[in-house]
């Protein structure tokens, strides 16, 4: 296989899966429609509680939908992942995901090109979601905008390899409101995305702690900081190392010598 | 008929010579040796190893649970065999996977289509992650849907096709990057009779205008002919190999039938 074969397969894969969010265009509007009602409404609620609390990296008082907007970045991308995971889970039972399995090549690589095609597409969400916020007084310097893409790319990378990795694991579409309950919701409360961990530090040590050690907290500060031309290593090299070991691991999940499509708890054999 | 006798000679009548026989004839398209795969505790595949020669047609004959899916699966590379080699045009499926994948066109017993796009889109998929240019599968999908007289159809969302018009589409999709072996797994499966005889003509007329190499996994004796050649799989183990019709004799029944019912009651 030369470079052009891998090229054309990673044009077919984003090709794919641009044509499904075409067709899907409920799922693309549902997914701005979550985080603009916590912007809106959610938001409006707090709108002021920051005020008092001057957070170094914004330099001055700011409204709480300033602060809760990286988190609802985060919200968008994750909840993207967890979508994709979910047409992945779905793909499998209806068997195509056989044939990009069947694929001649690495499935590292298909599965790199599937990390692209679902980051891209949380792109586009989020700059969508950017473009309502600024009217919600969301309005980072416009470098900001340009600065956040790496770093929405990186966290989207991080959380569709999660996406994956789960994928690989959930034998039925069944069992995926689990997913929700025990990873999407943890995932997002239990993070710096509503508030800041100083708050988190006066309410419960071992909330705060579960914030520390929640990747995707090191995404949404990781998008706030660069949203505000600042880039935080720290969140940054949390968010690479994760997500290496969760791309490491979804890899290992589509590995054929494990039972991932095996057909002895499916039809027949 | 004697039981014992039966057993004998399915256990020892092999039509197809061995690797080593057929060294000098045709090449091997898909040379299966001693596979076994295990599902925890349960032994599915048991030391299968069989055969295709290139431009053959061979059946893989046997019962729901016979270990076909299972073996079409390995042979895909959607699992790994517990034990035994898989070598395809003469590439070790799992040293030179990309190699030998680029040999194979597949259809699968469960529809594999994506019904959320076009028929010409699902091609235009496939060939991408197969590694072609995008030009060459436009080419490749027009003479294949013209073939099978779907071209017209191409921009037609799969969701509304039949399931015969579904399974001609997977016919065109695997041959799209013009593969040396066809594997098809209980490829009539849901299909009405017009619709399994069509197929079936048509994968033995790619067979005699292509030389392709076709693998046809079913449990439907009559999808197959006497002059074929055939494995017949029962519990996992290749229980006789060779010409249809041969078998039949040897076995002293009137019909395939009657050969897998004795074979069954053999082995229980």
């Amino acid at each position: 296989m030369n470079i052009s074969a891998y090229l054309y397969c990673l044009w077919g894969v984003l090709k794919r899966e641009f044509q499904r969010s075409v067709q899907q265009r409920t799922r693309f509007i549902s997914a701005l429609v979550r985080p603009l009602l916590w912007l809106a409404v959610f938001a409006a609620g707090f709108r002021g509680s920051l005020d008092s609390v001057v957070i170094a990296l914004y330099g001055s008082p700011i409204n709480y939908e300033v602060y809760i907007a990286p988190g609802l970045i985060g919200m968008i991308i994750l909840f993207n992942s967890m979508q994709s995971s979910l047409s992945m889970v779905y793909d499998r039972e209806m068997g195509s995901m056989r044939v990009l399995l069947t694929s001649p090549l690495p499935r590292s690589w298909l599965l790199f090109c599937k990390l692209l095609a679902i980051a891209l597409t949380s792109l586009l969400q989020v700059y969508t979601f950017l473009a309502v916020a600024f009217f919600f007084e969301v309005t980072p310097p416009a470098l900001g905008y340009l600065a956040a893409l790496p770093a929405i790319l990186i966290g989207a990378f991080m959380l569709g390899a999660l996406g994956l990795l789960l994928a690989s694991l959930i034998e039925q579409l069944e069992n995926f409101a689990g997913v929700m309950n025990f990873v999407v919701f943890p995932l997002f409360f239990l993070s710096s995305a509503l508030y800041p961990l100083s708050f988190m530090a006066k309410a419960s040590t071992g909330v705060y702690w579960a914030c520390v050690i929640n990747p995707f907290t090191y995404v949404v500060e990781l998008i706030r900081h660069a949203l505000y031309l600042d880039l935080n290593t720290h969140a940054l090299v949390v968010t690479l190392a994760a997500g290496s070991v969760l791309t490491a691991g979804a890899i290992l999940g589509f590995d054929p010598a494990r039972r991932m499509l095996s057909t002895g708890r499916s039809r027949g054999h | 008929m004697n039981i014992a006798y039966v057993f004998f000679t399915f256990k020892y009548v092999s039509v197809i010579p061995s690797p080593q026989q057929g060294a000098q004839a045709l090449p091997i398209a898909a040379n299966i040796q001693a596979l076994s795969h295990s599902f925890a505790d349960r032994q599915v595949l048991r030391n299968v190893s069989f055969r295709v020669d290139q431009g053959a047609f061979v059946g893989l004959l046997g019962a729901n649970g016979a270990g076909k899916t299972t073996l079409f699966s390995i042979l895909t590379r959607l699992l790994r065999s517990s034990s035994g080699n898989v070598f395809l045009f003469g590439h070790d499926l799992q040293q030179s996977p990309a190699a030998a994948l680029a040999t194979l066109g597949i259809v699968f017993q469960q529809p594999t289509l994506d019904l959320d796009l076009s028929v010409l889109q699902n091609l235009q998929y496939h060939g991408a992650i197969q590694g072609m240019s995008p030009t060459n599968v436009q080419s490749r999908a027009q003479d294949e849907l013209e073939r099978l007289q779907l071209w017209d159809r191409r921009h037609e969302h799969v969701r509304r096709l039949n399931g015969g018009h579904r399974r001609r589409v997977e016919i065109a999709r695997a041959l799209l990057h013009e593969p040396r072996l066809l594997l098809l797994d209980e490829a009539t499966a849901g299909l009405d009779l017009e619709s399994r005889i069509q197929l079936q003509r048509h994968v033995r007329t790619l067979i005699e205008t292509r030389g392709l190499a076709v693998l046809w996994s079913t449990h439907r004796a009559e999808e197959l002919e006497a002059s074929d050649t055939v494995i017949l799989l029962d519990k996992g183990a290749v229980c006789a190999q060779g010409q249809l019709s041969n078998l039949i004799t040897a076995a002293g029944v009137e019909d395939t039938n009657q050969l897998l019912l004795s074979l069954s009651k053999t082995r229980a």
